[in-house]
């Protein structure tokens, strides 16, 4: 590990160094703190801290996948495994004609139903507004849904997306990440859909390991002979 | 003033308290971080005979709803005793004194944790004691205060806790059972060692000036020991491969 990449906990320096703090990362008098137990990382002028746990803080623009727990007359509620709930306007279902008397929300969207979605907006005064409104987004249909922990989200991307590359190509499996933690595959072989989910839990659970997409690929191509 | 008549002899000439310890040695102190599935974050303390096991969960939603804040998250800690952490008997309701050490925990924890973060939440701190043996509020402070780093909530700093006290007219450190009972005064300190300020500081006893803040100094040398084992434990459960990532 090179010294510009740190193990770090709550509390710890990161840099004395007037760099900007982002993710992770708050000045305190002139020392740059970590927030949380993670990895420092220094750049030229700025620095953070990949989290190595904690819950999903919402961010615009992220894809989650979410379930419906309810709805009103104008609005679903979505679980996106984060402390807020996901706010889902009708209109942005139904269109601009939506109107509550003559449309029924559950004609599109029920309770329980798994959604893959945006975050559209998101501050601290209110509840993520969320968006189906784009290619690839919407309900989903098949598939099964897989949760890990959504600190471990980048490493099953991994870098320039290998490892879900490695996962997708091994076992013909579509993959959809949301950045919450909840994964959905939908494989048309059942061998194929094993395999993968067996994949994205081995990387939550070794994520930490080293040259983790070499054994991924070896776990993979193990149980195709 | 000074404590309850005992015949016990706290300090012995040779400067040996009455478990054996020398006068500036704490207890032996194990952490670890993790453990429980369902919390988000836990961990378990051993601090001499103490044994406390504390949960988090968090930041999560309020209940009941008119708890929550519209500006910052909420922090409630719920502090108890099981009933067989003592030799007598304690009733499993919460009493005066759980009560209380629930209140000095949170207001020990608060300045730590950076609560801004997630407006109309709450973090749940639970801690239990599962054997009691004098300064069961260190121990489950410093327990706290891991497991809230494992649970990933946003900290200025870890928060430690040891106390110091006076026996035989000498302070002392990480004061016992006995010597807590029978002693002169126990003062309990809760410390952010990176920023170096003391969140949490109480005083059961009279001390000089002096005995004061030399007691003060020892609890705070004590609150350095316990962070490196907090930092240890949390190093053990992260990065015990040696850490490499990439």
């Amino acid at each position: 590990m090179d010294g510009r990449r740190r193990h770090v906990i709550p509390g710890e320096v990161v840099t004395t160094n007037s760099l900007r703090p982002e993710q992770n990362v708050t000045l305190i008098g002139k020392k740059l703190i970590s927030t949380t137990v993670g990895i420092s990382e220094i750049y030229d002028d700025s620095v953070k801290v990949i989290p190595l746990t904690g819950k999903y803080i919402p961010k615009i623009n992220d894809l989650v996948v979410g379930k419906v727990i309810s709805h009103n007359s104008l609005s679903w509620e979505l679980d996106i495994n984060s402390c807020y709930v996901g706010f889902l306007p009708a209109q942005d279902v139904f269109g601009r004609n939506f109107s509550s008397h003559t449309d029924d929300l559950t004609s599109k969207l029920k309770s329980g139903d798994l959604v893959a979605m945006r975050i559209a907006n998101f501050d601290r005064t209110r509840d993520p507004l969320v968006t189906i409104s784009d290619r690839d987004l919407g309900k989903i249909d098949s598939g099964d849904l897989v949760k890990i922990s959504p600190s471990k989200v980048p490493r099953l991307i991994g870098k320039r997306g290998t490892m879900i590359q490695t996962i997708e190509s091994a076992t013909e499996a579509v993959i959809t990440i949301g950045q919450n933690g909840w994964i959905v595959v939908s494989c048309e072989s059942s061998e194929g859909l094993l395999k993968a989910k067996k994949a994205i839990q081995m990387v939550n659970e070794k994520a930490h390991v080293a040259n983790l997409t070499d054994q991924v690929k070896e776990m993979l191509e193990k149980g195709e002979s | 003033m000074g404590g309850r008549e005992s015949d016990m002899v706290l300090l012995d000439a040779n400067g040996i308290r009455c478990d054996g310890r020398r006068i500036d040695e704490p207890r032996r102190i194990m952490i670890k971080a993790g453990g429980l599935k369902n919390a988000d974050g836990s961990a378990y303390i051993e601090f001499g005979d103490n044994k406390i096991i504390a949960g988090v969960f968090g930041p999560r939603d309020v209940h009941p709803k008119h708890m929550s804040d519209t500006d910052t998250g909420i922090l409630r800690v719920r502090y108890h005793m099981e009933p067989f952490s003592v030799s007598e008997r304690k009733n499993p309701a919460p009493s005066r004194r759980e009560i209380e050490i629930s209140k000095v925990i949170k207001e020990a924890l608060a300045p730590a944790v950076m609560l801004e973060k997630f407006p109309r939440t709450a973090v749940d701190v639970f801690i239990e004691v599962i054997q009691a043996d004098g300064g069961t509020r260190c121990a489950a402070l410093s327990a706290a205060s891991v497991a809230l780093a494992d649970a990933g909530i946003p900290m200025r700093d870890m928060v430690a806790a040891c106390a110091a006290g006076k026996v035989a007219d000498t302070v002392i450190l990480d004061v016992n059972n006995e010597e807590d009972q029978a002693g002169q005064a126990d003062m309990p300190v809760g410390y952010m060692p990176n920023l170096e300020k003391i969140t949490l500081l109480q005083l059961d006893g009279v001390l000089s000036a002096e005995e004061y803040k030399k007691c003060v100094e020892t609890g705070i040398n004590g609150c350095k020991l316990v962070y490196e084992l907090q930092k240890k434990a949390l190093q053990e459960k992260y990065f015990q491969n040696g850490g490499q990532q990439n």
